[in-house]
Formats: structure tokens, C-alpha cells, sequence
């Protein structure tokens, strides 16, 4: 990176990395529609295609958060839509824990979140991640699992 | 909770002598072929697991208030003897207080134990004394003799004696146990011999946990971090944590590396997180983990908080009969989602 790039990136306000895990069938589908629509929203997210939420290891969150991302989405399917009939369904028993958890060892629980999006509901999609983005913005860069050496 | 008190020296000579008597007539009728009880440990301020094949061993067994051992571990997987050449599983007597037959009883429903195999002798359980923080309070003294009389724990040493109130010794987790004997429902009545209650919900307010939940996402993961700065990741919860039966432990697991070996704060602040998302709807809230720490850390926080969740996400108490099914195993469509991001 020469020094103009550099310095003009100091400048920036800083942005938020947050990861999303999508839905192969339904959320993932949504996003894409938010972008043939040209929908806008903030370039924070970095998009994970999995076959569905009922994939999505409480692992997977945690080691975002470990790994030094600013936030985390997950959007799968409305209950009662998931393409492997109750996927949406048993994640969302364990979203619940997950979230319980997170917020009561102290991670601010602003920096998770769970929601659905449909194939056709791009514009909402685009309103959750702004909504998310500003969310974590406000909560500044993720420090908690940082490694002192 | 408060109980009012008796001699316990009293109730536990006379809770010994009557799981005695079952466990002898279990075995004289050959309807278990081996009992799992708590003997007279090697050191003060323990007990140890004993297994008993003969009659004439049952004396051995013992009740007191530092049976602190969650025998439920022994019976996963199932115990087995060459019979013949052949692998025979043995029928087991487990002496069950309140949070092992819980246990067993959750084990079952998750298809570890046959409950035709074993058969759970009930004693109701007075509590269990937290020797780690009796040891702490010691310092460097060393034990020699510990007796529990009325409501006093009296520790005696080489050159001191000194008398610790026994409520304010017992386990974190005893305090607000409701279930100190086995929990009996229709389906259980040809398992559990001995003492045991009628109980089918647990009526809990949590607000023990009140004061911790009101603090900010900072002043939480403070309190955490100091909880948790001694933990040197030895795994003796884990070890002796009766849920924790996986063959590969996500600790263990080197493909992929789910995260750091070290023991980092935030290293050790993960696992526990782990494992106690592995243990939602499974805690049983025996508080073996807490007492073979040897580095004395009380995990009773989270083991109350997974309580509270299961609780009132799903009107759950692990372990209390064989019918209901654990909330983490099964879903509904009217699931609460109250912790989504919605429209507005």
C-alpha cells in the first residue's frame, strides 16, 4: 500500500467488519436480490453461504468474534419455510442459548444477531444491515478476545 | 435454601444405615450385579467412589457431607464383564442423592444408560460441604479430621481446631437445590428404590442471579474474568461433569482448531462459554464441577444461569422424569423470538 492510500484510510471514519452467515435458500437469495435491485447498503458485511441456519455451529459465531470480527448476522429462512422443514426451527432453540450466553459473560449483545429474510424480501435485508451496521459502529472495534501476546 | 437443621451428624448415620440395608437386599436378591457407592477417601475433606460386588463389603459405603462425586459418571458408557468370553453388561445399584439420580435419569432419556440396567437407591442429601473453600480458608494448615455436627463444620489440624458454619460452607449450588432426593414420576417406580420425592416442576425465582444480571456488558465480563483468572485448563470439570461423555471433546478437536490451546483469558473464557452451551437443558446443577476445581473456581454463576434459561425458554428442569423431552432435542413453531432483530 503506497503512503496516499495510507493516509487517506487513516482519514476514513472507521467501518465496522461484520460477518454474515446466509441461508443458502432463503437469505442468501434475499442479498442477492437486495443487489440486483440496487439496493443500497453499507459494505460491512462479508457474506458465508451455508446450506441452512440449522448448519451454523455455535462455533461458527464464536470464532468470528475470536477472529476479530466487529459483529455477527445470521438470517435464515421464516420458521415454517426452511427448505429442510425444521433446520430454522432447531437453530433458533439454539440462537436463543447462544444469545443468552453471550450477553451474560459480557459481550455486548448488540455485536449477534439473528434474524430471517425471505428470497423476496431484499429491501428488508438491506434495512437489517444497515440497522446492524450502525448498531455495532456504535459499539466500537471488538476487543474482548483479543490476545495479550 | 434454609433448611432447618438437625443433628446432620444424626440424619447422616441414619441415611448410611438405610442405604445400607437396601443396597445389601439389591445385592443378596442378585438384582444388581455391582453397587456404585461413596467410601471413606484416602485424605481428609474427601470421599471417594467404591464399587461393591460382595455382601460383605457394603459396610463400606458411606454418607456424608463431602460425597461430593457425581456417580452418574461411572455408567457411561455402560460397565461390562467377561462372562464366558462374552461381554455381559452389568446390572447396577447407583446410591443416588437428589442431583445423581437427575442425572441418571437425563442420561437415560438421551439413551446412554438402559434404565433397565440400573436401579437408583435413593438417599435424600443434606448438602454437600465446599471443602475447596474450606481449604482456602485454611491456607496452609493441613487438615486431619472433619466432622459435621448440628450445624457446625469442625476441622481439626495438628495444633488448631477451629469451627465453620456449615451454611455458609455448603456448595453454591446445594443452597438452592430443590431436589435433594430422587425425583419419582410412573415411569420411574420399578428404577428407584429407597428414598425418593414426588415432584414433576421446579419452582425457582433465581434471584440469586438478579444482582449479576443487572450489571453492564463491562462490569460482566469483569466479574467473569476474575471468576475465571485461575482456571489453568485442567479439565477437571469436564472430567467429572456426568453430561460430558463425548468421545471427542471439542477441546481435544485439532481439525479444525475451533480454538487457542493457551491458557489465555480469552482462551479460557471460551471454553467455559462452550461448555456451557453444550450443557443448556443437560445441568443438572450437581455442582461436581465446582468441587473437584483444584484451583477452587465456583462455576455455580453460569451452571444457575443455563438453569434460568432452560427454564424460562422452555419450562424445562433437566432430569426430572423420563417423559418430557429435553428442549435442545426437539423444536416448536411458537418458540419464543423475542432475541431476534425484527422490522422496527
Amino acid at each position: 500500500m503506497n503512503k496516499a492510500v495510507v493516509e487517506s484510510k487513516q482519514d476514513e471514519e472507521w467501518q465496522p467488519k461484520i460477518i454474515a452467515f446466509l441461508c443458502n435458500w432463503c437469505s442468501y437469495a434475499g442479498a442477492d436480490l437486495a443487489g440486483v435491485s440496487r439496493i443500497q447498503y453499507p459494505p460491512t458485511i462479508r457474506v458465508v453461504r451455508v446450506p441452512c441456519s440449522g448448519r451454523i455451529n455455535p462455533f461458527f459465531i464464536i470464532k468470528s468474534l475470536i477472529d476479530g470480527w466487529d459483529g455477527v448476522v445470521v438470517s435464515g429462512c421464516h420458521p415454517g419455510d426452511c427448505h429442510y422443514i425444521s433446520g430454522n426451527l432447531v437453530a433458533r432453540r439454539r440462537f436463543a442459548i447462544v444469545k443468552e450466553l453471550l450477553d451474560f459473560i459480557g459481550i455486548e449483545p448488540d455485536r449477534v444477531h439473528f434474524m430471517w429474510a425471505s428470497a423476496a424480501e431484499g429491501e428488508l435485508f438491506a434495512v437489517m444491515i444497515r440497522k446492524i451496521s450502525e448498531l455495532v459502529k456504535k459499539l466500537g472495534p471488538n476487543k474482548k478476545f483479543e490476545k495479550k501476546w | 435454601m434454609v433448611k432447618q437443621m438437625g443433628d446432620i451428624q444424626a440424619e447422616n448415620v441414619e441415611i448410611e444405615k438405610k442405604m445400607r440395608e437396601v443396597a445389601r437386599s439389591l445385592l443378596i436378591e442378585k438384582e444388581v450385579d455391582v453397587i456404585i457407592g461413596y467410601a471413606r477417601g484416602t485424605v481428609p475433606l474427601s470421599s471417594s467412589p467404591i464399587f461393591i460386588k460382595n455382601v460383605e463389603d457394603i459396610d463400606s459405603l458411606i454418607w456424608d457431607n463431602l460425597c461430593y462425586v457425581n456417580l452418574a459418571r461411572y455408567v457411561v458408557p455402560p460397565l461390562t464383564e467377561f462372562v464366558d468370553n462374552e461381554k455381559v453388561e452389568l446390572k447396577v445399584g447407583i446410591v443416588s442423592k437428589g442431583c445423581v439420580a437427575r442425572a441418571l435419569i437425563h442420561l437415560a432419556k438421551e439413551k446412554q444408560v438402559d434404565p433397565e440396567k440400573i436401579k437408583i437407591i435413593g438417599i435424600p442429601c443434606n448438602g454437600v460441604v465446599n471443602r475447596r473453600r474450606i481449604e482456602k480458608e485454611l491456607g496452609e494448615k493441613e487438615v486431619l479430621e472433619i466432622s459435621v455436627s448440628n450445624d457446625q463444620v469442625i476441622v481439626k489440624g495438628k495444633d488448631f481446631e477451629e469451627v465453620l458454619p456449615y451454611q455458609d460452607y455448603l456448595n453454591e449450588l446445594c443452597k438452592t437445590c430443590k431436589v435433594k432426593s430422587p425425583p419419582m414420576s410412573s415411569s420411574l417406580s420399578d428404577v428407584i428404590v429407597g428414598e425418593s420425592i414426588e415432584i414433576s416442576s421446579v419452582e425457582d425465582d433465581f434471584s440469586d442471579l438478579s444482582e449479576y444480571e443487572s450489571k453492564t456488558p463491562e462490569e460482566k465480563w469483569e466479574v467473569i474474568t476474575e471468576l475465571l483468572s485461575d482456571c489453568t485448563r485442567c479439565y477437571a470439570c469436564r472430567e467429572a461433569c456426568p453430561m460430558c461423555y463425548c468421545n471427542l471433546c471439542f477441546v481435544d478437536q485439532n481439525k479444525p482448531i475451533w480454538f487457542g490451546k493457551t491458557s489465555e483469558m480469552s482462551d479460557i473464557i471460551v471454553f467455559h462459554l462452550v461448555r456451557a452451551m453444550h450443557m443448556a437443558g443437560r445441568c443438572v446443577g450437581c455442582g461436581a464441577c465446582s468441587s473437584v476445581c483444584p484451583m477452587g473456581i465456583d462455576l455455580k454463576l453460569i451452571n444457575r444461569k443455563l438453569e434460568k434459561i432452560v427454564k424460562e425458554r422452555f419450562d424445562f428442569t433437566a432430569g426430572l422424569s423420563l417423559d418430557v423431552m429435553p428442549p435442545m432435542m426437539t423444536q416448536k413453531m411458537e418458540d419464543s423470538e423475542d432475541f431476534m432483530l425484527g422490522e422496527h
